[in-house]
């Protein structure tokens, strides 16, 4: 195995068009820990990662591991793991398609069975592609990661379309990874997916960086506020508004800007609303989460 | 080195997924059936000469003489280089349409070093194409000659310089296809693109242009016709009626080889340089 190098982004931006995808964006990570790329879909996370990977030309900046772009690394699979997206050739086998990406980068076929063990597809090696399961095929995207031993993992959305057994895997895998020294970078667009196996975020919105640092700082980033719902929800709001308060309207009703319950009570028992919900909205990071993307739009 | 491996790979693509073998089998039947088919239709009109002039009411006629055997084995290429060119634009927009351009481009960064090797690597399937296609139209057409007691020229070195020749034009057809596929990604218009040009549009162009001395000068550049030239024999030649002016057969080489690296020239600094996403 390679020792784990540090990610660097710096000032990376990436339009298509006249959208903007990434903008002027600049985080670390480091190896010897799991660290969440987070943001909503559409936030830039699959953009950052393909110009990380070469795949994709940046407008601006640059991404490297450990000061080298990943183009001119002298042994790419040796040094970076990199699963995207779960596509494959559906009429060729996992094994072969292993095969192919072994051969194309001089490392030895030996290699296969035991990725193909590492993840647990030994059984459906020889079977081709095509009448996979979503599930499986992030496996085999992870085993084509393995093939090198890499010391940098960088990984996207790969417990979408896991069955339980395969979260729970994976999230030991990850930390297994990690103990060892090397860097893991998993993006998600859910917290509550990572938020057990990471131990560093990086949240991103609209392709700018709107958080860096620890699971922990996250959690203290998060003030307690309050959960209100009426049948009218538009009399609340204009009872709230009336009062000052802040909020922002969710699917189970208003998360307010509020930590006592009483108060938006109050504010509602003078604008002769009926409340249906009302209670303190426990201090959670999916809600930390939320308010640093705005509001869990999609 | 990492050149070598990735020729390697592109083998390891081609063989480790069914395109190959159906499109080698498609082939082979397709020849024999044209080579097998012509051939015993040629042996028997040449051997009843007026048999054949009556019930062609005066259709084509068989020059007495005529040296038969390279018209019929040239089957394998002036109908077979379809294949080749369908086989090597596979290799190029199949990478595009299962995106299977990011694990490629992830284990060799150096977008050239793979494009250099589909080309070299499409370029051997082809010349193995050729060796199927000829091993069945001779095998065929020989057959079928032989039946009407008519020379099958195989003891006559130009038919086997014929033969080789062949080969080398199925192998250029292999590397146009990795041209045509960098140059238009889509697989589906590839295909049609191929399917079109070959069946409908180039014949008709090459026939157009042998009504007349000066177009038929550009016509002898058409692809096709270079082919043609390359090779040394068409049925085209016996079925075009006009001029059939034709290019020495390196120089029928040298426009198929400029084709082929021109389109992958430009596709190379166009769609394959492009964001993979």
């Amino acid at each position: 195995m390679e020792s784990g190098i540090p990610i660097e982004i710096t000032g990376l931006s990436k339009h298509f068009g006249h959208v903007v995808a990434v903008d002027d964006l600049t985080f670390t990570v480091q190896p010897g820990r799991v660290t969440g790329f987070l943001g909503p879909n559409g936030a830039g996370k699959t953009t950052t990662l393909r110009v990380l990977l070469g795949l994709v030309h940046p407008n601006a900046g640059t991404a490297t591991f450990g000061g080298t772009p990943y183009a001119s690394l002298p042994r790419p699979l040796e040094t970076v793991g990199a699963a995207l997206d779960a596509n494959f050739h559906p009429g060729r086998t996992a094994r072969d398609h292993l095969k192919v990406y072994a051969t194309a980068t001089g490392l030895s076929k030996a290699r296969v069975p035991v990725v193909l063990e590492q993840v647990g597809m030994t059984e459906f090696a020889d079977r081709r592609v095509g009448g996979y399961s979503l599930g499986m095929r992030q496996r085999l995207a992870l085993a084509y990661t393995l093939l090198g031993d890499p010391g940098v993992f960088v990984l996207d959305e790969p417990i979408n379309g896991l069955d339980p057994e395969g979260i729970k895997w994976i999230r030991g895998f990850l930390q297994s990874l990690a103990h060892e020294g090397r860097t893991v970078l998993v993006s998600s667009h859910l917290l509550s997916e990572v938020q057990q196996s990471v131990d560093e975020v990086v949240i991103i919105s609209k392709g700018r960086l709107v958080k860096s640092g620890t699971l922990v700082s996250l959690e203290l980033d998060s003030a307690p506020r309050t959960i209100a719902d009426s049948p009218d929800r538009e009399a609340l709001s204009a009872a709230l508004d009336e009062a000052g308060l802040e909020y922002t309207e969710g699917r189970n009703g208003f998360i307010v800007n509020e930590p006592d319950p009483g108060r938006v009570g109050h504010a509602a028992f003078l604008g002769g609303v009926e409340l249906n919900t009302l209670h303190r909205l426990k201090s959670g990071l999916e809600e930390s989460f939320l308010s640093l993307v705005g509001g869990g739009e999609e | 080195m990492s050149f070598i491996r990735a020729i390697g790979s592109e083998f390891q693509k081609v063989f480790t997924t069914r395109m190959w073998w159906l499109l080698a089998l498609l082939l082979a039947g397709y020849v024999a059936l044209m080579s097998g088919g012509f051939g015993a239709f040629l042996g028997w009109a040449s051997a009843n000469p007026d048999a054949a002039a009556a019930a062609g009411g005066g259709g084509t006629p068989i020059a007495p003489g005529l040296d038969l055997a390279p018209l019929v084995y040239s089957f394998a290429t002036s109908i077979g280089y379809v294949f080749p060119v369908l086989l090597g634009a596979l290799a190029v927009t199949g990478e595009f349409r299962h995106k299977t351009l990011t694990p490629t481009f992830l284990a060799e960064p150096h977008r050239t070093t793979v494009l250099t090797a589909k080309f070299l690597s499409q370029f051997a399937m082809g010349a193995g194409l050729g060796v199927i296609a000829f091993a069945v139209s001779v095998g065929t057409g020989a057959a079928a000659l032989a039946g009407f007691g008519l020379d099958t020229g195989l003891d006559d070195p130009d038919t086997w310089a014929l033969i080789g020749r062949g080969v080398l034009a199925m192998a250029l057809w292999g590397a146009i296809g990795v041209g045509l596929g960098a140059l238009v990604p889509n697989q589906v218009a590839a295909i049609v693109i191929v399917i079109a040009f070959t069946q409908f549009v180039e014949p008709i162009l090459r026939f157009t242009a042998s009504l007349n001395e000066v177009t038929a000068n550009i016509g002898k550049f058409l692809p096709g016709a270079a082919s043609d030239a390359l090779v040394g024999a068409s049925f085209y030649n016996i079925a075009s009626l006009g001029t059939a002016a034709t290019l020495e057969w390196w120089q029928g080489g040298l426009v198929l080889l400029g084709i082929a690296l021109v389109a992958t020239f430009i596709g190379g600094a166009t769609t394959w340089r492009g964001d993979v996403s």
